[in-house]
C-alpha cells in the first residue's frame, strides 16, 4: 500500500525533476553550451586543427582552474562570489618575486635536477604566497564581516585599490634579480617577468604528452584535480560543513552553536590563499609573471567562470569549477583562431566575447540573486 | 441613499485552498463609534481587514465572498490605493514613516500640495513644485487637531515613539474625507501615559464623526475607549455587542472559547516534589518584536510545560534566549548547571535541544538533505557522525544514512527518501526533521516551539502524540510553546501565560476559559476590579 | 559652557567634513612640493572642472533616488560617442553639429537608462555592483558596434574615420579640424552671443506667456502665482544689458570675449554669492519676518567675503590673472546645478527622495517605486550623455574604444571627495569634489617627481585615490547599514 502511494509520487516528480532540471541549468548556460559546441564545429568546417586547440583549452583549464576553485570556499562560507580574489593574487605575486630573489641569491643552488629546480621554486613561491595571502584574507575577511550584504561591491573595490597599493610597492621594492628590474629606470619591477631561469613550466613541463597534435599537460592537470580533491575532501570534514551552513544559514548554523562570522573568515582565508596558488600555477604555465594592472579584472573572469559552471551566488560545487573553467576557456580559446579566419578584418572579437560572456553571465546571477526584492 | 452606518461587512468567508480562515462574519459600524474587533492570534482579524483594504494576496489567492459597503454602496476594492481614496485609512502596527523627513513631509507623503510651473506644463504635473506653505498649514491643522503641540519642521529621526505613533493618525486625518481609520494595536508600542494619551485623541476623532476600528489585545483599553464590539475566534462571528453590556471576563471568555472539545484536556498530574530540571530566574530577552522581560518558573523532571500568550507578547522570547539566539540575561539552570547564555552553543552543550519556530529561517538547511538535517548539529556539537580519513575526520555517510532511515521510519516523514532536500518537503514533514534532528541531539531537555504551526492535521496528531510518548517512556522534561491555547490545554502539565514579556499566572490545564482569557489580557486572576471594565 | 557648544559645533563640522579635509591636506601638501606655479595650476584646474563637473552632477540624482552610486553612467557617456561618431559622420560641424550630436544622444541616452532602470529594479540592493558590470557588458556590444557593425555590417565610406581595412572605427577621432570642427565650440561660445540668445529667448518666452494667458482668458497680472514680477526680474536687466552692449563700447568689448578672466571670474563669484545671501537674510528678517534666521546664509556670506579675500592675495593674484574661464560651459553648470535643486522641489524629485529613504514606505504612500527609480536613471544617464559631449568638446579629439571607460570611476570618486555618500549627495559636494579631486590629479604626479624621483608613483597614487575612496565609501555605506539593521532589531 505504501509503496503503491509512493510510487504514485514519485511518477510525476520525475518529470518535475527533469523539467526543473533545465530550469536550474539556465538560459544563459545553454546559449554557452551550444556556442561552445557550435564553435567546435565551426572551427572542424574551416578545416583547423581541432587537436592541437583541445590541447590548449586543456591547458587554460589548468591555468584559470585553481583561481576558479578559490570561488567554492568564498560562495560557500557566505560572502559570495570572491571579487576580491586580486588580494590573494597580489599575495601570490609577492610571493613569486620573493621566490626569484632567493633563487638568484643561490637558495636553490643545491638542487641539480632542473625539474626539480622548477618544481622547488614553484613550491618556495606558493609557500610564500600563501602566507602573505592567507594574513591579507584574514584582514579582508574581518573587513567582510562588517559589510554583510554588500560584499560584492565592497569586494570589488577593495581588490581594485589592493592593486593600486601594490602598484605602488612593486615600483618601489628593492630587488636585485635581474630579470626583475625594469631596465629602463634601473629600480622597481617590469611589467612582464620572464619565469624561464625559475618556475616557468615547472609543472606544464611534468608528464606532458602528445596524443597527435593534442598537447595534454598532465602536470598542471594535475595540480589542479588535486587542488580541487583536496577541496572536495574539505567540504566533508566537519569544519567544511560547518562554513557551508554558515554560508546557506547563518541562522541555523548560530543556533548549532556555530561562529558564523569565524566561518566566514576561514572561507575567504582559504579563498584569498587559492588566489595565490591559482596566480603563480597561471603565471608557470603561461612563462611570465604580469606585474602592475595585469589582474585588475581576473575576479570577473573566475567569478563569471564558476557562475557558468552552475554555481549561484550563494551555492558553489566543484563540479561547477570543473565545467564553468572549461567551458569559459573554451569558447575564448576557440574563438581567437576562429576570428581570425572568419573576420580577418576585426581585432578584438575575443575581448568582446570575454567581456559579454564574462559580464553577462554576472549579471544574470545577480538579477537571479535577489529578484526585485 | 445614505446609510446609517460608515461601513458594512456582510457575511464575509474567506478560504485559502481547503483551509476556512473567515466564515460568516459581519461587522458594522456607524460614524463617529468606536469598534473593537477582538480574537485571538488567527482568529481572522487580519484577513478581515485585508479584505477591507484590497490587499492583493487576497485577489491572489481567489478573492472573497459576502459583500462590503461603505456608506450604504457595495464596493470591492483591488488595491489599498482604492480603499484610501473611498476614504478609509489604517494606522500600522510598524510605522510607515521616513525618519529622514519633516512632520509636514511624513504627514504629506505621497500626497504633497504642488503648483503648476513652466516645466510641468510641457510634462505633466508630476514637474509641479511643492507648495511648501500649504502643506505646512495643512500638517500644522491636523496637528492641532489631535493635540499635539510640536513644530512640522521637526525631523521624525530623534523623536520619541509615542510622537511617531501621532503623526501617522495626524497623517490619515489629514486625508481629505476620510470616514473610517483603522488602528491596529496601536498602543503595543507605547507608554502607559501615551497609550491614555492616544485613547483620548482616539475619542477625540471620533467626536467629529470619524469612525474607528480599534484591534487591541489590552481588554482595559477596550474597556475605556470603545463602544461597540466584535469578537472572532476560529474565522467565525462569536459575539457584537455594546461594551456597556460587557464585561472584561465575558470578553475573555468570548475569545478563548471551547475549541478544545476534540482535543481534551490533560490529566492534570502534580511534579511538585520532583527533582528541578530547568529552573530560570528574572530571564529578559533582546529579541525583536518577542521581548522578555522578567521571568521567572521552574520546570520539574518529566513535566511538560506549556507557556502560551498572544502573538509579540514574549512567549517565543522565552525559547530563544534560553537557547542563546537572542542576546539574553538572568539565570538560567538546566540541571543545577549554571547556562551561560552569552556563549553560544552552551545550551546545546548541557543537553538542551531546541526546535524553533522558525522552520525554514533556523531549522532547517533547506538546500541539504533530510539525512544531513538530522545529524548536522550533533556532527558540529559533539562529533559525532564522522570517520577518520588519514589525518582528516571526514563525514561518516553510512552513519548518517542508517540514522537517517531510522527516524525517517520511527517518525513517519513522508519521503522518497533521506536524500530528499528538506526544502522540497511539506510543513509538516519538516517539523518531523527538526524534531528528528532535535532527537538525535539525545536531550534531556526539549524545547519546542510552535511544534503545530502551519501543519496539516496528521502531522500535528503524530508530534504532539510523540511528545506525549516521549515523556512517559523516557522522562524527557519538555516546555511547548504555543500560540494554540487548546493544544496547550491538551497536553501540558501546567501553562504559563506570557503577556508583555512577563508570565501573568500559571494555571491548571484545566482552568476556566474566563481564567485564561483574563491572563491573555494581562489581567492575572486577582486583579481587583476585572469585573468592572478596569477604568483607569 | 557656550564654549563647550561651541567646541563641539566645531568638532561635528570637522568630522562631517573629514573626507574634505584630509583631501585639502593632500592637495596641499602636494602643491607645495609640485614645485608648480600657481598660473599653471589654476589654468589646469579651471580647464578641468569645465571639462567634468557636469558629469559629477550626473550622479546625483540616482543617490537621491536611492540607487546609490550610478556605476553606468558608462552607458551615457557611450550614448555620447555613440551620436559624436554618427554626426562626425554625417558632416555636423561647430556649434550647431553639438547640438545635433545632443539631440542624437538625448534618445540613445533615453533607451539605455530606461533598460539600465529596468535591471536595476531587477536587481535592488545590489545597483552598485550591477552597474560596474553593466558598464563592461554593455562595452563589450560598444566595441562590437565600433569594431565589426560600423564597416563590417553597414557600409562606411568616410574613410578617414575608418580602420584601413575598411571593417571598423579608428581608434582616435579627431573634432579639431574641418570638416568636423567640433573643438570647443561650447567653451568658445562668446558672452554676447549668450547675451543676445537669451534676450531673444526672455522676449520670446514673455510673449508666450502672454498669449497663452490671453487665450486662456487668464488674468494677466504681476503679483502672486502666475504673475509677471518674476518674468520681469529676468526681462528688465536683460534687457537693459542689451541695450548697453549697443551703446557702451567697452563693455561690448568685454561682451565679444569667450573667456571669463579668471580674476574677475573668482571676484565676480564671490560678489553673486554675498548678494544671493545678503537678499535672503533680508528676506527672512524683514519680509517673511522669520524668528531665526538660518546660520549658512552667514556661513556663505563669510565664505565669499573669503574667497574675495583671497584674490587679493598676490600668488593667487597672479595665478587667477592668466586663466580664462569659459563662460558659457560654466553657465551650462550653474544651470544644472539649479535645475537640481529646482527638480528636488518638485512633485517627483520629492518622490524621488521617499524612495530612496524607504521603498516601503514610499509605496504605502502610492508611490510607484519602480517607475520613479526608471526616470532617475533615464535623468541621470541623460545628463552623463551631455556632460559626455562637454568633455569631448573641450579634448578635440575622441579616443573612441577609451574616452568612456573611466568616466564612471573618476565622477563617483570626484564625487565622494567632496564629502558625498551612498546614500547622500549634494550639489555642494559634486563641486568640491571635482575641485579637490582635480587638483589631486594635476599635482600629483609633480610631487611625487620632486619627491621620488618617478611621476609614475604619482600616477599609481591617484589611481588608488580614485580607488580607494570608492571602496572607503562602500565599507562605510555597508558599515552603516548594517549596524543600523542590529539597532533596529535591537
Amino acid at each position: 500500500m505504501s509503496s503503491l502511494s509512493e510510487a504514485k509520487a514519485e511518477q510525476p516528480s520525475i518529470l518535475h525533476t527533469v523539467q526543473k532540471a533545465a530550469a536550474d541549468f539556465g538560459l544563459p548556460r545553454v546559449i554557452i553550451l551550444t556556442t561552445f559546441i557550435m564553435l567546435f564545429v565551426l572551427a572542424g568546417i574551416f578545416n583547423m586543427n581541432l587537436p592541437s586547440f583541445f590541447g590548449d583549452v586543456l591547458r587554460r583549464w589548468g591555468m584559470w582552474g585553481i583561481l576558479v576553485l578559490a570561488m567554492v570556499p568564498s560562495i560557500q562560507s557566505g560572502i559570495g562570489p570572491n571579487f576580491g580574489i586580486t588580494v590573494g593574487i597580489l599575495g601570490g605575486m609577492l610571493g613569486a618575486v620573493l621566490s626569484i630573489e632567493m633563487r638568484s641569491a643561490g637558495v636553490f643552488d643545491f638542487i641539480t635536477n632542473a625539474t626539480m629546480f622548477g618544481i622547488s621554486t614553484a613550491m618556495a613561491a606558493i609557500v610564500l604566497g600563501v602566507f602573505f595571502a592567507s594574513i591579507m584574507g584574514a584582514l579582508y575577511g574581518m573587513l567582510l564581516n562588517r559589510v554583510k550584504g554588500s560584499e560584492m561591491a565592497v569586494s570589488v573595490y577593495v581588490g581594485f585599490s589592493a592593486l593600486a597599493i601594490f602598484n605602488i610597492v612593486w615600483a618601489l621594492i628593492p630587488v636585485r634579480t635581474s630579470t626583475l628590474i625594469l631596465p629602463a629606470t634601473g629600480s622597481g619591477l617590469r611589467q612582464m617577468i620572464n619565469l624561464t631561469d625559475d618556475f616557468g613550466g615547472a609543472f606544464d613541463g611534468l608528464f606532458r604528452f602528445q596524443i597527435g597534435d593534442m598537447t595534454v599537460r598532465l602536470g598542471l592537470l594535475s595540480v589542479f584535480f588535486v587542488c580541487c580533491l583536496l577541496m572536495w575532501l574539505f567540504m566533508r570534514s566537519r569544519l567544511g560543513m560547518m562554513m557551508s551552513a554558515a554560508g546557506s544559514n547563518p541562522a541555523y548554523a548560530r543556533a548549532s552553536g556555530i561562529n558564523v562570522d569565524r566561518m566566514r573568515i576561514l572561507g575567504t582565508t582559504i579563498s584569498t590563499a587559492l588566489g595565490a596558488v591559482g596566480i603563480i600555477i597561471y603565471a608557470q604555465s603561461f612563462g611570465f609573471l604580469q606585474m602592475y594592472n595585469a589582474p585588475q579584472f581576473y575576479g570577473f573572469t573566475v567569478v563569471a567562470s564558476v557562475l557558468i559552471g552552475g554555481a549561484t551566488v550563494k551555492r558553489a560545487r566543484i563540479f561547477d569549477v570543473l565545467l564553468g573553467a572549461f567551458l569559459f576557456n573554451g569558447i575564448l580559446t576557440i574563438a581567437l583562431p576562429l576570428a581570425n579566419v572568419m573576420m580577418p578584418d576585426v581585432p578584438g572579437v575575443p575581448e568582446m566575447l570575454r567581456l559579454i560572456i564574462t559580464n553577462g553571465i554576472i549579471l544574470y546571477a545577480l538579477s537571479k540573486a535577489k529578484g526585485g526584492r | 441613499m445614505q446609510s446609517e452606518y460608515v461601513l458594512e461587512l456582510s457575511n464575509i468567508r474567506k478560504a485559502y485552498g481547503e483551509n476556512v480562515v473567515l466564515n460568516g462574519v459581519s461587522l458594522a459600524v456607524k460614524p463617529g463609534e468606536i469598534h473593537a474587533l477582538l480574537g485571538e492570534n488567527g482568529a481572522g482579524k487580519s484577513t478581515l481587514m485585508n479584505i477591507l483594504f484590497g490587499m492583493t494576496m487576497i485577489h491572489e489567492t481567489g478573492g472573497y465572498e459576502g459583500t462590503v459597503k461603505i456608506s450604504g454602496e457595495e464596493v470591492s476594492f483591488t488595491s489599498p490605493n482604492d480603499a484610501l481614496s473611498a476614504g478609509i485609512g489604517m494606522v500600522h502596527q510598524e510605522f510607515m514613516l521616513i525618519p529622514g523627513f519633516t512632520i509636514t513631509e511624513n504627514i504629506k507623503l505621497g500626497r504633497e500640495d504642488t503648483l503648476p510651473t513652466v516645466l510641468s506644463h510641457l510634462f505633466g504635473k508630476s514637474l509641479e513644485r511643492l507648495d511648501h506653505a500649504k502643506m505646512d498649514s495643512d500638517a500644522r491643522k491636523s496637528l492641532d487637531a489631535i493635540g499635539m503641540g510640536i513644530e512640522e519642521h521637526t525631523r521624525i529621526m530623534g523623536l520619541p515613539v509615542g510622537y511617531m505613533q501621532f503623526v501617522e493618525i495626524a497623517r490619515e486625518i489629514d486625508k481629505l474625507g476620510i470616514k473610517l481609520l483603522v488602528f491596529d494595536e496601536p498602543t503595543a508600542v507605547l507608554t502607559e501615559s501615551e497609550a491614555s494619551q492616544l485613547l483620548d485623541v482616539m475619542k477625540s476623532i471620533a467626536d467629529k464623526g470619524i469612525a474607528i476600528i480599534f484591534i487591541s489585545h489590552r481588554l482595559s483599553e477596550i474597556m475605556t475607549a470603545a463602544h461597540g464590539m466584535t469578537v472572532l475566534r476560529d474565522g467565525e462571528l462569536v459575539a457584537t455587542k455594546p461594551v456597556v453590556e460587557t464585561s472584561v471576563t465575558e470578553i475573555a471568555e468570548l475569545m478563548v472559547g471551547r475549541s478544545i472539545d476534540n482535543l481534551g484536556i490533560a490529566q492534570e498530574e502534580t511534579f511538585a516534589g520532583k527533582p528541578v530540571a530547568l529552573s530560570i530566574r528574572d530571564l529578559h530577552v533582546d529579541m525583536p518584536g518577542e521581548a522578555v522581560r522578567g521571568v521567572t518558573f521552574d520546570v520539574h523532571e518529566g513535566e511538560i510545560f506549556g507557556i502560551g500568550g498572544m502573538a509579540g507578547q514574549g512567549k517565543v522570547g522565552v525559547a530563544n534566549g534560553i537557547s542563546g539566539l537572542f542576546p539574553a540575561d538572568g539565570s538560567v539552570e538546566v540541571f543545577g548547571e549554571r547556562l551561560d547564555l552569552l556563549k553560544l552553543g552552551d545550551a546545546l552543550d548541557k543537553g538542551l535541544a531546541f526546535v524553533s519556530e522558525d522552520r525554514r529561517g533556523v531549522g532547517l538547511l533547506l538546500e541539504e538533505s533530510i539525512a544531513h538535517n538530522i545529524m548536522f548539529r550533533v556532527m558540529a556539537t559533539r562529533q559525532d557522525f564522522l570517520s577518520s580519513f588519514g589525518f582528516a575526520k571526514l563525514l561518516d555517510a553510512g552513519k548518517m544514512n542508517k540514522h537517517a532511515q531510522d527516524m525517517v521510519e520511527l517518525l513517519d516523514i513522508r519521503c522518497h527518501g533521506y536524500r530528499q532536500k528538506v526544502g522540497t518537503l511539506s510543513g509538516g514533514n519538516q517539523q518531523k526533521v527538526c524534531l528528528a534532528a532535535a532527537l538525535t541531539m539525545k536531550p534531556r531537555l526539549l524545547i519546542v516551539s510552535e511544534p503545530t504551526r502551519g501543519i496539516d492535521i496528521g502531522a500535528k496528531e503524530l508530534i504532539l502524540n510523540y511528545l506525549t510518548k516521549l515523556r512517559k517512556e523516557e522522562g524527557l522534561t519538555v516546555i511547548m510553546i504555543s500560540s494554540e491555547l487548546a493544544e496547550l490545554r491538551s497536553l501540558c502539565d501546567r501553562v504559563a501565560i506570557v503577556s508583555d514579556g512577563k508570565i501573568v499566572s500559571i494555571l491548571s490545564p484545566n482552568a476556566s476559559d474566563a481564567e485564561y482569557g483574563l491572563a491573555m489580557s494581562a489581567i492575572a486572576p486577582a486583579d481587583p476590579d476585572n469585573e468592572k471594565g478596569g477604568v483607569q | 559652557m557656550t564654549q563647550d557648544v561651541f567646541y563641539n559645533k566645531v568638532r561635528e563640522i570637522f568630522f562631517e567634513n573629514k573626507v574634505v579635509i584630509m583631501f585639502a591636506v593632500i592637495c596641499l601638501f602636494a602643491f607645495y612640493h609640485s614645485g608648480m606655479t600657481t598660473t599653471m595650476f589654476f589654468n589646469e584646474l579651471f580647464t578641468r572642472f569645465g571639462r567634468n563637473t557636469f558629469m559629477v552632477l550626473s550622479l546625483l540624482i540616482p543617490v537621491v533616488a536611492g540607487l546609490g552610486l550610478n556605476f553606468g553612467i558608462v552607458l551615457g557617456a557611450m550614448a555620447a560617442q555613440i551620436a559624436m561618431f554618427l554626426i562626425v559622420l554625417w558632416g555636423g560641424s561647430g556649434l550647431l553639429g553639438i547640438f545635433w550630436v545632443a539631440l542624437l544622444a538625448t534618445p540613445i541616452a533615453i533607451v539605455f537608462g530606461y533598460l539600465v532602470g529596468r535591471m536595476f529594479n531587477s536587481m535592488k540592493g545590489s545597483e552598485m555592483i550591477g552597474g560596474m558590470v553593466t558598464a563592461l557588458f554593455a562595452d563589450g556590444f560598444y566595441q562590437f558596434l565600433f569594431l565589426f557593425v560600423f564597416g563590417g555590417v553597414i557600409p562606411i565610406a568616410a574613410t578617414r574615420l575608418m580602420i584601413p581595412t575598411g571593417v571598423g572605427v579608428l581608434n582616435a577621432i579627431n573634432i579639431g579640424d574641418s570638416p568636423n570642427y567640433m573643438r570647443q565650440v561650447i567653451d568658445n561660445v562668446s558672452m554676447l552671443e549668450i547675451l543676445n540668445v537669451s534676450f531673444i529667448a526672455a522676449i520670446a518666452f514673455t510673449a508666450g506667456m502672454l498669449i497663452y494667458k490671453l487665450a486662456k482668458k487668464q488674468p494677466i497680472t504681476l503679483r502672486g502665482e502666475g504673475g509677471f514680477s518674476k518674468i520681469l526680474l529676468f526681462l528688465v536687466p536683460l534687457t537693459l544689458a542689451y541695450i548697453a552692449s549697443f551703446v557702451i563700447m567697452p563693455f561690448l568689448f568685454f561682451l565679444y570675449q569667450d573667456r571669463l578672466n579668471g580674476l574677475v571670474g573668482v571676484r565676480l563669484g564671490a560678489v553673486t554669492l554675498a548678494l544671493y545671501n545678503i537678499y535672503q537674510i533680508v528676506q527672512s528678517k524683514f519680509v517673511l519676518k522669520q524668528e531665526t534666521t538660518p546660520v549658512r546664509y552667514y556661513i556663505y556670506l563669510g565664505v565669499a567675503a573669503l574667497l574675495y579675500a583671497i584674490t587679493l592675495n598676490t600668488i593667487i593674484y597672479s595665478g587667477l590673472e592668466h586663466v580664462g574661464v569659459p563662460v558659457f560651459t560654466y553657465l551650462l553648470i550653474a544651470g544644472l546645478c539649479f535645475f537640481i535643486k529646482w527638480f528636488m522641489n518638485t512633485r517627483l524629485g520629492q518622490n524621488m527622495r521617499t524612495a530612496g529613504q524607504n521603498r516601503a514606505v514610499a509605496t504605502a504612500a502610492g508611490i510607484n517605486v519602480d517607475r520613479t527609480r526608471v526616470i532617475a536613471m533615464i535623468m541621470s544617464t541623460l545628463l552623463a550623455s551631455y556632460g559626455q559631449i562637454i568633455m569631448l568638446q573641450n579634448f578635440g579629439v575622441m579616443s573612441t574604444y577609451g574616452s568612456h571607460t573611466q568616466v564612471g570611476l573618476y565622477a563617483i570618486a570626484a564625487l565622494l571627495v567632496g564629502g558625498a555618500t551612498v546614500s547622500r549627495a549634494s550639489v555642494k559636494h559634486a563641486i568640491m569634489g571635482v575641485l579637490l579631486f582635480h587638483s589631486l590629479f594635476i599635482l600629483a604626479p609633480f610631487a611625487s617627481a620632486n619627491l621620488m624621483g618617478s611621476a609614475l608613483i604619482g600616477e599609481y597614487f591617484r589611481f588608488f585615490a580614485a580607488n580607494g575612496v570608492i571602496a572607503i565609501a562602500l565599507v562605510m555605506h555597508a558599515w552603516q547599514r548594517t549596524t543600523k539593521r542590529k539597532a533596529v532589531t535591537a
